[in-house]
């Protein structure tokens, strides 16, 4: 089951022809691309950015040059991105990598089975694992967020079974999922025709569909902006802006020590490392 | 000069619901992010801003304080032991950075084990004070500090 290509099953005993699926996939991406437009239109992100952007360079101590910026775009896309570096919470990194890095393979890996389709019969079975792999790396993570994680669940109380609107990309992307993986199990112990095969397929369907093509209110658009955000925030701190944030100096530094004598006086010369402090332990006192 | 929260910055991780002592930091329902439930009973302890891993919650300054439109931003630099502060004024000139020590020992250490301490003698008992009152409190040495004893004297209005 786990290396079957689902689409060519469906492809063969609904039928359902793969120019429809492929048409499907093309009508996604648009809906990505023209959500995501919408999104930064609605809520002026774009505008938000580019007036940060100038307000910073107000206050900037330097000029941040093409090459430099470069640098930064690689070290976000390297930090940031690859290795969701942002978060603080060592769980819900791991629990975002996994996500992140199953929903990648898994939206990859449909393409590739389903415009493979009429040619190689679907693609290899490695796509295929891949593909369910991808499947399963999403369900890992995001139920253990959706279960463990987040926050006003573990903090707030609430129950896990307290939707929002908030919630509709995860909730659609979980559902895409759980159902990819349903649909394909289905059709492996009940044939591809079977009532479970095909209503698992209908619920997979809907959720891709929501999940792709309301961006405008839920948080699908975050996986452009995040890396846009972290981009500024670098640049921020090259520029000698901080974001409006103090600096923070090195303590036993002369020009310190002249600028601040509580430093000297109440912690010595050269104060040690004083410890995690409140990292020491994570929130967890609800 | 209650807290709020920037809600681009802010990942909803918790740890200024976590850490505020009037529990008035609370997840949005709706948007997932932290906000500051009841600004008037802040007491601005800003143990938030200090806990924030983004720096995403800053305060609003009274106009005392400084002008409107003010920015006040703080971190804090735990393994320093360090807390430093920037203001900057509306018009961008005025841009001053603070920077205070929070602790002149390693986070942890040096915690007196009171368990171990010696039990009140007699004479500690009868007196007035507290048992192991801290000595800079100096009840002991002078009597309750007040602006007399220390030679000075309450002025009205405003002044330099």
């Amino acid at each position: 089951m786990i290396t079957s290509n689902p689409f060519e099953v469906l492809s063969a005993s609904l039928p359902l022809e793969p120019g429809v699926m492929q048409a499907y996939v093309v009508l996604m991406v648009f809906l990505v691309i023209g959500g995501t437009l919408l999104d930064v239109v609605h809520k002026k992100s774009g505008k938000y950015f580019f007036e940060k952007g100038q307000a910073l360079k107000k206050i900037a101590k330097r000029e941040v040059s093409g090459g430099e910026k470069i640098g930064l775009a690689v070290s976000t896309f390297a930090n940031e991105v690859l290795r969701s570096s942002e978060f603080e919470n060592r769980d819900r990194r791991i629990s975002h990598l996994f996500t992140m890095y199953g929903f990648i393979f898994f939206v990859v890996t449909t393409a590739i089975l389903i415009f493979g389709l009429p040619a190689a019969e679907g693609g290899t079975p490695i796509t295929a694992l891949l593909w369910h792999l991808g499947a399963l790396s999403i369900c890992f993570g995001g139920y253990w967020f959706w279960f463990k994680i987040r926050v006003d669940v573990r903090a707030e109380g609430n129950q896990w079974y307290n939707v929002h609107q908030s919630d509709l990309f995860v909730v659609s992307l979980l559902l895409t999922a759980t159902f990819a993986l349903v649909w394909s199990a289905m059709q492996a112990i009940t044939g591809a025709a079977s009532a479970l095969s095909i209503i698992a397929f209908i619920v997979f369907i809907a959720a891709s569909t929501t999940l792709f093509s309301t961006i405008l209110w839920s948080k699908f658009a975050h996986m452009f902006f995040k890396p846009a955000a972290a981009f500024q925030k670098k640049v921020a701190v090259a520029d000698g802006s901080r974001d409006k944030l103090p600096e923070i100096p090195d303590l036993s530094s002369a020009e310190c020590k002249e600028r601040y004598p509580d430093i000297p006086e109440y912690m010595g010369d050269n104060p040690p490392n004083m410890g995690l402090g409140i990292k020491r332990e994570a929130p967890s006192h609800y | 000069m209650p807290t709020f929260v920037y809600m681009t910055r802010c990942d909803g991780c918790g740890q200024c619901v976590d850490i505020c002592p009037s529990d008035i930091m609370h997840i949005d329902p709706k948007v997932r992010r932290a906000y500051n439930i009841e600004p008037n009973m802040c007491w601005e302890c800003y143990s938030c801003v200090k806990a924030c891993p983004h720096n995403a919650i800053d305060v609003r300054g009274y106009a005392d304080f400084a002008p409107l439109g003010h920015s006040v931003r703080v971190r804090r630099d735990e393994e320093k032991g360090v807390i430093a502060w920037r203001i900057i004024f509306r018009n961008g000139e005025k841009d001053m950075n603070l920077l205070a020590p929070i602790t002149t020992k390693p986070w942890g250490k040096h915690i007196p084990q009171l368990a171990d301490a010696p039990p009140p003698s007699q004479e500690v008992r009868d007196s007035q004070l507290l048992y192991n009152e801290p000595k800079y409190i100096r009840f002991d040495d002078g009597g309750l500090h007040t602006l007399e004893s220390a030679g000075l004297k309450l002025k009205t209005g405003v002044y330099e």
